[in-house]
Order: C-alpha cells, then sequence, then structure tokens
C-alpha cells in the first residue's frame, strides 16, 4: 500500500507541477494580452521590440532561408530521380518551404536570437530591480514591458516569413536552373502552379503563432527569473527550450487544423 | 495639524516558506519625519520597505498611508499612492535602456502631463539638484560611477516631487566621502520637498545624518526605537552591539563550523 502511494506521489508531483506552469503562462499571456486594449500604450517600445524583431533578425532569417531551400531542391532532386519523379522538384521546395520550413525555422531562428535576448533583458532587470522600480513609478511592468513585446512578436515573424518564403524559393530555383538543368520557367511555372492561397495563409498564421509563442517565452521565463546571473543564464535557455518546443507542438496543431482531410 | 501618521504600520508579519522575515512590525511616522531604519543583514529591513511599497504582499497586518489601508486597495488605487512615493534602490536600478534624462523623467514622462522636450529640460534641472551637470542627460547609466548612478537614482526619487521617500542602503559601495555627499543630498532634498522619509542603512555615520527617527529590526521585530541622534548612546545592548560592531552581545550570530 505504501509502495503504492509513494508511486502516485511520484507520478503527480510531476503532473501538478507541470499543471501549475502551463496555468501560469496562461495566466501570463491573459494579462499581458489583456494590456494590448487597455490604455496606455508603449509605442515607442513596440517600434523597438518590432525592429528588434523583424529588422536585426532579417539576416539569419534569409541565410537560413536560402540555405534551406537549396538543400530541399538538392534533396528532391536526387530522391526523385530514383523512381523518375525530379519534375516535382520545384513543387515539393515550394510547398515545403512556404509550408513548413519558412515558418518553423524562421521561428526557431527567432527563438534563438529574439526570445534568448528577451529573457536576458528582462531577466536582468528583475534581478536588478528595475522592475520594482517600474512598480515604484507607478509604472506596470505587464503593460510597460510584455505587451509591446507580444504584439511586437506576432505582427514581425509573419513580415519575416514572407520574405523567408520567397528567398526559400529563389535558393531552390538557383539550386534547379544552374545546377539541375531546369529551365528558368518550367521551374517559375510549376512553382506558382502548386502554390495555393491557403499555403501562403497557413505560413503566415503559423508565423504569427510562433511569433507571439517566442515573445510569449521570453518575456515570461525572463519576468519570473531570480538568483542573480544564473538565474539570468537559466531563463535564457528556457525561453529558448520552451519557445522551440512550443513552436514544433503548435506547427503540428496547425497543420492539422490546415491540412488534415 | 492632523494627528494620522503618514504612514501606519501594525502587526506586520511576512515569511517567506519556514523562515519569518517580519514578525509583527508595528511603526508610525509622521508627515515631515524622517526614519532610519537599522538592523543586521536578513532582519527584514527591505522587506518591510517593499511591503509598504507595494511590492511584497504581507502575510499579515496593516499598511495605512495617510490614514488609508494600502493594502486593501486595487492596481489603479495603489499607483496613485505610489505616484506620491519616490524610492531610491540599493544599487539604484536605473533602467540601463534608457538613458540618464529619460531615467529622472520616468515619472513624469509616465503621467503624460509633460512633452519629452519639457520632460528633458526639467531632468536637466532636477540632476542639477543633485550635482550633476546638463552633459550627464545624455548618457547610458553604464557610462556612469556607482556615486553617480546613486545621484541619478536620487534624481529619479525626487522628480516628482514625491511625499515620501524610501532610501534602501543609500551609501553601500561608496567611499565615505561620497557617502557623506550622497547623504547631504538625501537631507536637502528631504528638507526641500517637506517630504516623510523611511531610509534603511547598516551605515551608522549614515544613519545619524539622514535620520531624525531610527529603530532596530531582530528577529522580524522593532526592538528599539529613539532619536537618530542617539544611536551610538542608545543604552539598548542590542543597538549598543550593533552600531559598535560588537562581537559579543546579545545577538548572536548563526555560523556553520
Amino acid at each position: 500500500m505504501t509502495f503504492l502511494l509513494d508511486l502516485l506521489a511520484a507520478i503527480g508531483r510531476p503532473v501538478l507541477a507541470a499543471t501549475a506552469s502551463v496555468g501560469s503562462v496562461a495566466i501570463f499571456a491573459v494579462t499581458g494580452l489583456s494590456h494590448l486594449v487597455r490604455p496606455p500604450f508603449y509605442w515607442r517600445l513596440f517600434g523597438r521590440a518590432f525592429i528588434d524583431f523583424a529588422y536585426f533578425s532579417l539576416p539569419v532569417v534569409a541565410l537560413t532561408a536560402i540555405f534551406s531551400g537549396m538543400v530541399i531542391a538538392l534533396q528532391s532532386y536526387t530522391g526523385f530521380s530514383r523512381f523518375a519523379a525530379a519534375g516535382a522538384t520545384a513543387s515539393v521546395v515550394v510547398l515545403s518551404v512556404v509550408r513548413e520550413l519558412g515558418p518553423v525555422l524562421a521561428g526557431l531562428m527567432v527563438a534563438g536570437r529574439v526570445g534568448a535576448a528577451m529573457a536576458a533583458e528582462l531577466g536582468t532587470m528583475r534581478v536588478t530591480d528595475q522592475i520594482d522600480a517600474l512598480q515604484t513609478l507607478s509604472t506596470n511592468p505587464m503593460k510597460y514591458l510584455v505587451a509591446p513585446r507580444l504584439l511586437a512578436g506576432t505582427i514581425a515573424l509573419p513580415l519575416l516569413v514572407l520574405v523567408a518564403d520567397v528567398l526559400g524559393v529563389l535558393g531552390g530555383f538557383v539550386v534547379g536552373t544552374l545546377k539541375l538543368d531546369f529551365g528558368a520557367d518550367a521551374y517559375l511555372r510549376s512553382t506558382l502552379d502548386f502554390l495555393k492561397t491557403e499555403d501562403v495563409v497557413s505560413s503566415l498564421v503559423k508565423a504569427a503563432v510562433f511569433g507571439f509563442i517566442v515573445a510569449l517565452m521570453g518575456c515570461y521565463h525572463g519576468y519570473r527569473s531570480k538568483g542573480g546571473a544564473q538565474g539570468v543564464g537559466a531563463a535564457t535557455t528556457a525561453a529558448v527550450v520552451s519557445a522551440s518546443i512550443l513552436i514544433l507542438s503548435f506547427d503540428y496543431v496547425l497543420t492539422e487544423l490546415f491540412f488534415a482531410r | 495639524m492632523s494627528d494620522t501618521p503618514k504612514i501606519r504600520v501594525r502587526g506586520l508579519c511576512k515569511a517567506f516558506g519556514p523562515k519569518t522575515v517580519l514578525d509583527g512590525v508595528d511603526l508610525d511616522l509622521p508627515a515631515g519625519h524622517s526614519l532610519v531604519v537599522i538592523g543586521g543583514s536578513g532582519s527584514g529591513k527591505s522587506v518591510l520597505i517593499k511591503c509598504i511599497l507595494g511590492l511584497i504582499q504581507p502575510d499579515a497586518g496593516t499598511i495605512e498611508i495617510d490614514g488609508v489601508d494600502v493594502l486593501s486597495l486595487d492596481r489603479a488605487g495603489r499607483e496613485d499612492v505610489n505616484r506620491r512615493i519616490g524610492m531610491l534602490f540599493q544599487n539604484a536600478a536605473l533602467f540601463d535602456s534608457l538613458k540618464v534624462w529619460e531615467n529622472v523623467a520616468f515619472g513624469l514622462l509616465a503621467m503624460r502631463t509633460l512633452s519629452r522636450r519639457a520632460a528633458r529640460d526639467r531632468a536637466v534641472e532636477i540632476l542639477a539638484q543633485v550635482g550633476l551637470g546638463p552633459e550627464v542627460a545624455m548618457l547610458a547609466p553604464s557610462e556612469l560611477s556607482g556615486g553617480m548612478q546613486k545621484r541619478v537614482g536620487l534624481a529619479r526619487a525626487i522628480a516628482a516631487q514625491p511625499e515620501i521617500l524610501f532610501f534602501d542602503e543609500p551609501t553601500t559601495g561608496l567611499d565615505p566621502i561620497m557617502g557623506a555627499v550622497i547623504d547631504g543630498l538625501i537631507v536637502d532634498c528631504v528638507k526641500k520637498l517637506g517630504s516623510t522619509a523611511i531610509a534603511i542603512t547598516h551605515d551608522m555615520a549614515s544613519a545619524t545624518r539622514i535620520g531624525d527617527q531610527a529603530c532596530m529590526l531582530f528577529q522580524g521585530r522593532i526592538v528599539w526605537t529613539g532619536p537618530a541622534s542617539s544611536l551610538l548612546e542608545s543604552g539598548n545592548p542590542m543597538v549598543d552591539q550593533f552600531t559598535h560592531g560588537r562581537r559579543e552581545g546579545p545577538i548572536t550570530m548563526q555560523l556553520r563550523a
């Protein structure tokens, strides 16, 4: 009987902890979102976060997209050649990039770059009393620090993904025409024939969700960090890891919603 | 003059897990007076101030400011109260993403009653009050020395001309001369504004310079209250041991072998 109780306790503890964490993140997210519709809104901070998210992430996302498109073109060609389907390369590249690789890779890269930076910044503000100082100056930290970042992430990532989608297809086009001897016209026609509006819409919706996740995890872990430099480091790691896992999980959920028949 | 103290604390208790930090603190501070709270590390001085500021929710007790129970206020009410309060943090807690003038004018900009240009001009005036020139206004906090950061923190605390000022270890980490300079600025600012002030410190020279009254926290309770000028000869064995830094006495340090 004691063994059974110990076993149940051992199972119950992490389940309760996980449930508490989910609840805590949900409350944090709802509180942050509620400040988007309650004035004042800090447009200057939104602008700063937006530039950090969109403009400064552009090089890393662009390079990732271009090389991913190139690799997909090469792999699809060599794989499909085995059963005489090399002609499908352009369509595979565009669908892979727009539906999956664009939003997922951009989300992961931004999680590593911006999510980590957000967690580190807010974490440092927490452990150096700057967040307490905000409160003593009658400024709600959720409104000042979190709400502008959540909005910036949600708007900026779709724009980044739009660029990533174009560059990823361009990468495939370059490899397809210069190395794999596809005609430029035929490659582009095949690309446009297979690309549907819902592919682009799903890509942008995924990007918006992933951008929100990156900002939420960065803010949540940074805001709640404690214990000095070590705590800030742990918050940064947790922000990147949790954002990455959530991006991959939500990618499946959103794919199910858009494409499952 | 009203008999209601500016700050009244009754039966304030706070524990973190098994550790009781505040164990029934009672405090009355009349308007316009300065109180210095002394006590060993971990005695609950910072927690007391953070409870009054609304940064920590106490487990029990009441805190009244101008007779209003601030613990029962909603967030907006609390923010209104905080507009009448200034705080100088131990490490100054300047916003490192903002320039010095933006730090000083932060509370003014938050009220949205001044344009950015007017707020900057006002910040330069306030910086002058703490002995800093206009060239400092455009610097980042990371470009300042510790003493200058404390001055900017003080400027930020007094910018909105608060009725109540809190100082958390204002001279910690500063050399004795700079400590005396900061103390002098604090006394000048408090007198000029007519503010009610609470300072916590380990620095006895600073305590006697800043405070009208003093009290000592020990094991979560106030064990002595008296004039700050009598700190060094209080007649209380605990205060005497603490202020003279004696190893022997009623306060025993918990040291691990």
